[in-house]
């Protein structure tokens, strides 16, 4: 036996009493034997009697304390009499520490199972409704918010929208580039295998300009924007309710949107636009490389094609459905942030709920804006 | 001459250009309870921290149980952290996790028992704390002093031979906060633990310390060491005596 052990020996007849003997170390690497150990003793020698000797333990913790506890408990119900000797001032101590009655209350590993599957389904369709009226409440308490504001200008914290701008609207800028330069590259490559066959190679600057301009210019940024900029506002706002510091600023007598979502909320709808135009160019761009390095169109005929097909009010209203989108992804960010209560988990929620519900609405109201304006 | 179960030698501390802490050359001695004092931000928590292995520290050494635990190999360090319980100023609860699942956490990752014996292991350790019946909760649906509770049931999962306490009874209420230090006291009455405590809460230093040692901003280093209720009497500093007695410095009376 090595000292790491842990050994009995087992004196006596089951009839008359047994007197176990147990050595070396009673704890937590020895504990799957010692509870086969207990298992054995009570069911083959189903004694009359017992008594437990710890002379020979080197080494209890608590593992071996609960050995211990389980070896008088089960004794108990057996009904036979249980005495432990040899035990050290330490080992008493240990003993002592454990309160029985409540280590024999009942215990529960897991939650009971909930609700079936048909109250499931219920249960989340009623989440979702409750969830669409809230980021209707939210959205539209915040934009009586912005408006108010509007009528005190000074009230809107200047420093903090500058801040944000540059987060979401310059450091944004090189990925919205470069994501949408190759956009323009991989429409004007694939629309040119296409167009070649008919000698239409002249259409691709104006299919690229139409397309970037009237939807896919507001959509790859606003997708690109819920990506860094929205999820950004649901941590930041997440973490700040962990913190208290949102309860702290209630007290403080300030308003959380006011002071948390209406700056942020300007500040997207101020660099949103801007971000739309630049993804716009940045295509055009992209189309331009390909036009004029693999379609033979001269640099002139490219600029000159484009600008016809480009028409004013296509401008205008990407630029409308741009902000529109500004004030949806960081609404329902700020909003996504608001509903953490107190975990991290929920910070986490809070960021992905906040980048899919954005996409999500996002494509609502672009088909919105689609049907709509086809009719203008 | 008294085992030694921690010992620190020389450490210094700097964060940035300032130092925290100035050569600090400290013993613990096996199953005493050695409590750390000393006003806001004089390095009580920072020594902690070095002392468990989280900083490195700018020069000298942590022995614990004779690992020097900042150059000691991964295994090593492996070995000596199931010797090593923390709990943490705020509970540290993993909040993703059910109490049961916090405790059973380290019990599965170090001794690969049945998932029977793991759970009769934390139904002891609830019972030892005083939590049975909250192995369902989440932690925050806990209180503070039962965070607290649920974190010393984690950080004795493994019958740690030390354990570190980093101001146990900041944040609660008078009654918790003695009945706490009881829970300590008695686990290190019953288990022998060593025990590291860090805090600044009077009534608790004069409870539960076999001995203090007392940190001091200015100094950067230890200023007093020993029996607390020795110190507040017969200590010669006044910085040591108006710690104890709660006195403000008197420069700060003429300024009010």
């Amino acid at each position: 036996m090595s000292s790491n052990d842990f050994g009995f020996d087992i004196k006596g007849l089951a009839e008359a009493g047994l007197t176990v003997s147990l050595s070396g170390r009673l704890s937590v690497e020895n504990f799957d034997k010692m509870l086969s150990f207990r298992g054995d003793i009570f069911s083959k020698y189903k004694p009359s009697s017992l008594v437990i000797d710890l002379k020979d333990v080197t080494y209890m913790d608590s593992a071996g304390a609960l050995f211990l506890i389980e070896m008088e408990y089960e004794s108990k119900k057996e009904g036979i009499p249980c005495e432990i000797t040899n035990m050290t001032k330490e080992q008493r101590g240990l003993l002592e520490l454990i309160d029985r009655d409540a280590y024999e209350k009942s215990f529960q590993v897991t939650k009971k199972a909930g609700l079936n599957f048909i109250e499931q389904i219920g249960h989340e369709f009623i989440k979702f409704l409750d969830d669409i009226k809230n980021i209707i409440t939210f959205i539209g308490m915040m934009i009586i918010k912005i408006i108010s504001s509007l009528f005190r200008l000074s009230s809107i914290r200047w420093n903090d929208v500058l801040t944000y701008m540059k987060k979401s609207g310059v450091d944004g800028l090189p990925i919205v580039g470069l994501i949408s330069f190759l956009l323009g590259l991989i429409m004007a490559f694939m629309s040119s295998l296409q167009l070649k066959q008919f000698g239409a190679n002249i259409y691709v600057p104006a299919l690229v300009s139409i397309a970037m301009i009237k939807e896919l210019g507001p959509i790859m940024t606003a997708i690109i924007v819920a990506g860094r900029t929205g999820s950004a506002f649901a941590a930041e706002i997440g973490t700040m309710k962990v913190n208290e510091e949102v309860d702290a600023l209630i007290v403080m007598g300030f308003d959380p949107i006011k002071f948390l979502a209406v700056p942020r909320v300007f500040a997207v709808m101020f660099i949103m636009p801007f971000l739309t135009i630049f993804s716009d160019l940045f295509a055009i761009f992209g189309g331009f490389v390909v036009g004029v390095l693999g379609l033979d169109l001269t640099v002139h005929t490219y600029i000159q094609q484009t600008m016809k097909a480009i028409k004013i009010f296509d401008i205008i209203t990407s630029l409308i459905k741009s902000v529109t989108f500004a004030v949806l992804i960081a609404g329902i960010g700020c909003h996504r942030g608001f509903e953490v209560k107190h975990s991290a988990e929920e910070v986490g929620t809070a960021t992905t709920s906040a980048v899919v519900t954005a996409l999500f609405i996002i494509i609502l109201v672009d088909s919105m804006f689609a049907v709509v304006l086809s009719y203008i | 001459m008294k085992e030694i179960a921690i010992s620190v030698e020389n450490l210094t501390v700097r964060f940035g250009d300032s130092v925290v802490l100035n050569n600090i050359n400290l013993n613990v001695f096996k199953g005493e309870i050695l409590v750390i004092l000393g006003g806001s931000g004089c390095g009580k928590s920072t020594l902690l921290k070095h002392m468990i292995g989280l900083y490195e520290p700018e020069k000298g050494r942590v022995i614990i149980n004779g690992i020097d635990i900042i150059n000691a190999d991964e295994n090593k360090l492996r070995e000596l952290r199931k010797d090593i319980g923390v709990l943490f100023q705020s509970s540290a609860l993993i909040g993703s996790m059910t109490v049961y699942e916090n405790i059973a956490l380290p019990l599965r990752e170090y001794t690969g028992l049945s998932d029977d014996a793991i759970e009769r292991l934390v139904r002891i350790k609830l019972a030892m704390v005083g939590l049975s019946g909250y192995e369902i909760y989440l932690p925050s649906e806990l209180s503070g002093g039962m965070k607290k509770r649920a974190g010393i049931a984690r950080a004795i999962a493994l019958d740690p031979t030390i354990l570190f306490f980093d101001e146990p009874s900041a944040g609660l209420d008078p009654i918790t906060a003695a009945e706490l230090d009881l829970l300590i006291k008695n686990i290190n009455n019953g288990i022998g633990t060593t025990m590291v405590v860090v805090t600044h809460e009077l009534e608790s230093i004069f409870n539960i310390a076999h001995r203090v040692i007392m940190l001091e901003k200015e100094e950067k280093g230890i200023i007093a060491e020993g029996d607390p209720y020795i110190l507040r009497k017969e200590s010669k500093d006044p910085r040591v005596r108006n710690f104890f007695n709660r006195h403000i410095p008197e420069h700060l009376y003429q300024k009010t």
